[in-house]
């Protein structure tokens, strides 16, 4: 080992001690992640169950009650109320005791049978419109359901068109699938800019950081100091949360290790970069708080993680292409569900290598030049 | 004995109280971060999420392919040609429109089969094939939706041109209450005030105890006559003031920017607002007071406030689809109350039967956090 190196593992030794020395900063390194990986991976779903449903049933034949037995006969409803008068559905929703009501009419089962279009009234709590729109989409399948085998019983003409619709890469249309690799990427991002964020910010609080521009060290190995702790603990709990997602949540990985691997260290620069950027800018821990947030919380709203990419304006989705969690969530998913190889993500491995470079830049110059 | 001996025991209290707050409010001067914490960030946050986020599927490219085009097959493409929801593409053979979505340059690819044409002519059933891209299934189901809703009014259209044809047993009327045009900004950017509030608190008091421990200017403060109860108030004051201007902000934003209905009262919002904001208040004192440095402090207001408020609010997810001792954790995140009491204000109106129970847990929550922080106070360095 040269002196070079030696004096390099010493610095490293020093920051791995100051992240890891106190008990309370060894579990929230720790423990919180872990604790949200599961909380998370089980709530942030979009698929709806046990759907809280009240049902006013106008019409005395067999065909309504058929009808509802088609409702509450499958894990997506639960019915709640039975209401019994007009006035009563209002409140039923108001209230959000119900989240969707069926009205079948009074001449329901007539109309059926005299092969006449029966109508069927579904009115839908629409406080949060996406919930509302899946809800109904459920219910208008179980209604096509019904459709198909009363057409098929009574022998009654197909319908031209049949849609057979089929999902690739999650065929069950489990939301679990794209929201817990997500989470592989969100918990990293945020657990890496903690570590970082204020670890620059913390030594000039307290005043060693000047100590430690005066030492024989050249800013790049400053840097390297910094940054290496700060990747080593985001690239163990990341490996960590897959193994997770992988064996217990059971998220099918069907690509490459190497590919993913690939992704998770060029993301880890990327975001250290951008950490310890915030940090060199920052003077008091407070400010580099504050900078890690009014990254973290922007990058995950704009990265795709919950809502899609697609779905922004054209110039918020240009300021995307800063966010280097974009990228990793497209690998991320890729990998494991669609099992892309490393040729195919190459337009993902390069904007985060260059947005690391970049960041990692910046703090180093803005090292030396705080000082003064 | 100096001049102050002169004073009643309660001016002296008086004069303590106003001195701490004066302290405080010189503190967030001269770092002005935490102005920017209280305005910037609801300002940045509300800009992107009102613009930027949206679960609307709006513009999806879609692959149409015929393996026999012919006029019937154009007449139903025309169906999607003619809807806001679909960019579509006619390609020229299966395999292409396989690529497209292998290279994600399409969402979704309708597949109408050979026989497509005469069958319809014939008045058989025939079935169209639809592949989705299930990556984000969420988009997927509601994309579903979509292209089953073009192909039925396709049907209905052919139907009436032709008399007699074969119709659904049963027409489902379906009516969205509170957001007819189903638009999901209405309902983000409600839920969204009570994301940043719980931000701005916590944010705001996490540091501040944390900061005296950690500059050793604890000491100085523990050496005055100082009481817990005039800390506590000295320390939170200031920042509620911060905090509601920030949420009057979001609330003006939600209301003028984004067109938001406010169907509920103005009062109501403001009344449960302050009970929230004292509890993410509280919430933050009381992990000031427990991490003793700012770093620890720091990193516990992120992982315990935004990101359970973000995932377990409701504001996002629905609660009632989560497993049920998921369900049980969410009773503890304080932003679940909060965002029931904005989605029913602003979209419903005054529902007492949703708010009266949601601000009691609010009050709740906040005595608890305070009381708790009142106990974590320090009265001695140990």
């Amino acid at each position: 080992m040269t002196a070079m190196e030696y004096a390099l593992f010493g610095l490293l030794k020093k920051e791995f001690l100051a992240l890891l020395k106190d008990k309370k900063s060894r579990l929230v390194l720790v423990g919180p992640p872990l604790l949200q990986l599961l909380v998370f991976g089980y709530a942030a779903s979009f698929d709806l169950n046990r759907v809280p449903v009240a049902i006013y049933n106008e019409d005395p034949g067999p065909a309504s009650r058929e009808l509802i037995a088609h409702f509450t006969g499958t894990q997506t409803f639960r019915e709640v109320e039975r209401i019994t008068h007009q006035d009563q559905i209002a409140h039923c929703i108001d209230s959000r005791k119900a989240l969707l009501v069926l009205h079948i009419g009074r001449d329901f089962s007539r109309d059926l049978a005299r092969r006449r279009p029966a109508s069927v009234q579904i009115l839908v709590d629409g406080r949060n419109s996406n919930t509302a729109s899946i809800a109904l989409n459920y219910a208008q399948s179980i209604l096509s359901d019904f459709n198909r085998e009363w057409i098929e019983r009574h022998r009654l003409p197909m319908p031209r068109v049949q849609l057979t619709v089929r999902a690739w890469f999650n065929p069950n249309l489990e939301s679990r699938w794209f929201i817990v690799p997500g989470i592989v990427g969100l918990l990293t991002l945020v657990v890496t800019m903690v570590v970082t964020a204020l670890s620059v910010a913390r030594e000039r609080e307290q005043g060693t950081f000047d100590q430690l521009l005066v030492t024989p060290y050249t800013p790049l190995q400053i840097l390297i100091g910094k940054a290496l702790p700060g990747m080593a603990i985001g690239l163990i709990e990341a490996s960590f949360i897959l193994v997770m997602a992988v064996y217990w949540f059971r998220i099918p990985f069907v690509g490459s290790i190497g590919a993913l691997y690939l992704g998770m260290v060029l993301f880890l620069m990327a975001s250290v970069g951008v950490g310890l950027m915030i940090s060199s800018f920052a003077v008091t821990q407070q400010q580099g708080l504050l900078g890690a947030f009014l990254f973290v919380v922007p990058a995950v709203l704009l990265s795709g993680y919950a809502t899609p990419i697609a779905n922004m304006p054209e110039a918020v989705q240009t300021l995307t292409l800063l966010n280097p969690l974009r990228y990793f969530l497209v690998i991320v998913r890729g990998v494991m569900l669609e099992g892309l190889p490393p040729s195919s993500l190459l337009d993902q491995y390069v904007p985060m290598a260059l947005i690391g470079l970049a960041t990692l830049a910046v703090a180093t110059w803005m090292f030396r030049r705080r000082l003064y | 004995m100096n001049a102050d001996s002169t004073l009643s025991s309660s001016g002296r209290r008086g004069l303590r109280l106003l001195g701490l707050m004066r302290k405080e409010f010189l503190q967030v001067r001269r770092d002005p971060s935490s102005i920017a914490i209280a305005f910037l960030l609801p300002l940045l946050l509300l800009l992107l999420f009102g613009y930027g986020v949206s679960l609307d599927a709006k513009h999806v490219r879609l692959a149409l392919v015929a393996d026999a085009p012919a006029p019937a097959t154009a007449d139903f493409f025309a169906a999607f040609q003619h809807s806001e929801y679909f960019l579509p593409g006619v390609y020229a053979d299966f395999r292409h429109a396989r690529a497209a979505l292998d290279r994600r340059e399409v969402s979704a690819i309708v597949r109408l089969p050979q026989d497509f044409a005469r069958r319809v002519e014939a008045g058989t059933g025939t079935s169209v094939q639809v592949i989705l891209d299930g990556v984000d299934a969420n988009t997927a189901r509601l994309l579903s939706g979509y292209i089953q809703g073009a192909a039925s009014s396709w049907l209905q259209r052919r139907a009436a041109a032709s008399a007699g044809a074969s119709i659904q047993p049963i027409q489902v009327q379906a009516r969205i209450w509170f957001n007819p045009a189903v638009r999901s900004r209405d309902y983000l950017v409600p839920g969204l005030i009570a994301v940043i509030t719980t931000l701005i608190g916590a944010l705001l008091t996490a540091m501040v105890v944390a900061r005296e421990w950690d500059r050793g200017t604890l000491e100085a403060i523990l050496a005055t006559p100082v009481s817990v109860a005039e800390m506590l108030i000295g320390k939170i004051a200031p920042y509620y003031l911060l905090g509601m201007g920030g949420m009057l902000l979001s609330i003006a934003m939600a209301l003028f920017l984004f067109e938001v209905p406010l169907r509920g009262s103005l009062w109501v919002l403001l009344l449960t607002g302050t009970l929230f904001l004292l509890t993410a208040l509280g919430m933050g004192l009381l992990i000031s007071t427990v991490a003793r440095n700012q770093f620890v402090a720091g990193q516990v207001a992120i992982i315990v406030t935004f990101l359970p408020a973000f995932m377990l609010s409701g504001f996002l997810f629905d609660i009632h689809s989560m497993p049920t001792a998921i369900q049980g954790i969410t009773y503890l995140v304080a932003a679940r109350y909060f965002v029931a009491i904005l989605h029913t204000v602003f979209l419903a109106g005054d529902v007492w039967d949703v708010i009266v129970p949601n601000a009691i847990a609010l009050a709740t929550m906040a005595a608890g956090f305070l009381t708790l922080a009142a106990r974590h106070m320090p009265r001695r360095l140990g």
